[in-house]
């Protein structure tokens, strides 16, 4: 590789989070010198505001595809765990006791008995195993269930981790392996001159033979410099966290788990606007009010924080994959699944990003030319 | 370890801390009255299980969480002692009662 011996590095991937991070710990596996560029403390970063769940059930309903790259990665999460528990001692926590989704009326539970219909009838949709079941088994499963849960859905490839120390784990390897981390390297342009990648920050450039941009929402601005698109529709939800209680809570419920380390979160709305300082209260309180009403015991508990965070989102909700046609080497990962996808994205794609090609037979669907399709037809 | 001031003295309110009788002041709060009651710390921590004792009484630590009445991770620094309650320190984390 002439070219990328007279760079600073193989490859600069452009953003901290948890995708860039899982992308730049596979990219140095697998021999890369890489360069980490992020922006500041106070960045609105997703990483932080994030559910840690790793989330099998609903995906997929509109791009069969994801379902396959979902369930891949859920399969290939124990042994990512493994791994960076081996590289760092961190352990992240990593649990797969399958999960629920609680329906609080017969309505609710005939509306999500459809819509896994809807996502299970898709030709070729991988085998999902998300199961209907009613209170009867809820009850096995779920000490301190409300009266009004009449039945859910469950998925044994569903679980959780503890994702602020995956941010910390992922980190902590980079670092391991010589990564070089540029905090406060917000990037504000990107060049492609004879074959190489130069990026400018407010600091120091530096060049690259390849650049990945995995910069959350922000990609939508940084992907056009390198002839890529990213259509982002951004949204914010906020979260209920609870003092630390006895684990009573083994499986994941969508809406609400426990941490490893006792805590009950509560959240998953779904809010327009982007103001990560906005706060609408009675959103949580329709939250809390549910909450309680699946598991009564939680109106005993004390909130100790209620926090808003920003999503990452793409404007159909599904990651977009791609590599630039006119500027080769420069590849984008944008994602709003950043916890479930780890796995992938440090065991799959960082690969193929480190061999210059992603391989279509395997992400091919999720290259943002999907919009174009939609938009011609 | 620490001492009341001498020209403080009022009627006794009566408590238990760890099932031993305690007398306290009225207005005094539940931690200060273990901290003048001799207990060097009023909780075990959730995760690592180190003792901790009170340390901003004023709300924001949450350092001086006890059991008060039967209600797990109360701070103590918030809540006035009353005639008759029951404290015991929270060790590790409160049990949600399912």
């Amino acid at each position: 590789m002439p070219e990328a011996a007279r760079c600073d590095f193989d490859v600069a991937v452009i953003g901290g989070g948890l995708v860039g991070s899982a992308l730049a710990l596979g990219l140095a596996r697998a021999g890369q010198r890489v360069a980490l560029l992020d922006e500041g403390d106070a960045a609105v970063r997703a990483s932080r505001a994030n559910f840690a769940l790793v989330w099998v059930q609903s995906k997929g309903l509109g791009l069969p595809e994801y379902a396959g790259w979902t369930i891949r990665s859920s399969d290939a999460w124990g042994g990512f765990a493994a791994g960076l528990k081996s590289e760092t001692g961190l352990d992240v926590a990593f649990e797969r006791p399958g999960g629920f989704h609680l329906a609080l009326s017969e309505a609710e539970l005939e509306s999500r008995a459809l819509q896994l219909r809807r996502l299970h009838n898709q030709p070729g949709i991988a085998t999902y195993k998300t199961e209907i079941v009613d209170r009867t088994r809820l009850e096995a499963s779920l000490p301190g269930l409300g009266p009004d849960v009449v039945g859910g859905s469950y998925c044994p490839l569903d679980g959780h981790c503890n994702s602020l120390r995956l941010h910390r784990a992922l980190h902590t390897a980079l670092h391991n392996r010589g990564v070089r981390y540029l905090p406060s390297h917000r990037v504000e342009a990107i060049e492609h001159i004879g074959g190489e990648f130069r990026l400018r920050t407010p600091h120091r450039g530096l060049s690259a033979g390849k650049v990945v941009i995995a910069a959350g929402n922000a990609s939508m601005q940084l992907a056009p410099m390198v002839g890529l698109a990213a259509p982002m529709k951004p949204n914010r939800g906020q979260i209920i966290v609870t003092e630390r209680v006895e684990r009573f809570l083994r499986h994941p419920v969508v809406t609400i788990r426990q941490t490893d380390e006792g805590t009950v979160m509560i959240g998953d709305s779904q809010l327009d606007g982007t103001d990560p300082d906005e706060m609408t209260v009675p959103v949580s309180s329709t939250m809390a009010a549910r909450a309680i009403r699946m598991f009564p015991l939680l109106a005993r508990l004390n909130v100790v924080r209620m926090w808003s965070g920003i999503r990452v989102m793409t404007q159909d909700g599904f990651p977009i994959y791609d590599q630039s046609e006119t500027c080769p080497g420069a590849f984008l990962v944008c994602c709003h699944s950043g916890v479930t996808l780890a796995a992938n994205h440090a065991l799959t794609l960082a690969p193929m990003i480190a061999k210059g090609r992603l391989d279509a037979d395997v992400v091919g669907a999720f290259s943002a030319r999907r919009f174009d399709v939609r938009q011609a037809a | 370890m620490f001492a009341r001031l001498p020209e403080t003295r009022a009627r006794a309110v009566s408590l238990t801390i760890e099932g031993k009788r305690v007398d306290a002041r009225p207005g005094d709060t539940v931690a200060a009255a273990m901290l003048a009651a001799g207990f060097e710390h009023c909780r075990t921590t959730p995760i690592g299980g180190t003792p901790r004792a009170p340390y901003c009484m004023m709300g924001v630590c949450f350092e001086c969480l006890v059991t008060i009445d039967g209600a797990g991770n109360r701070q103590g620094c918030l809540v006035a002692v009353r005639e008759g309650m029951r404290v015991e320190l929270q060790r590790g984390k409160r049990d949600p009662g399912t």
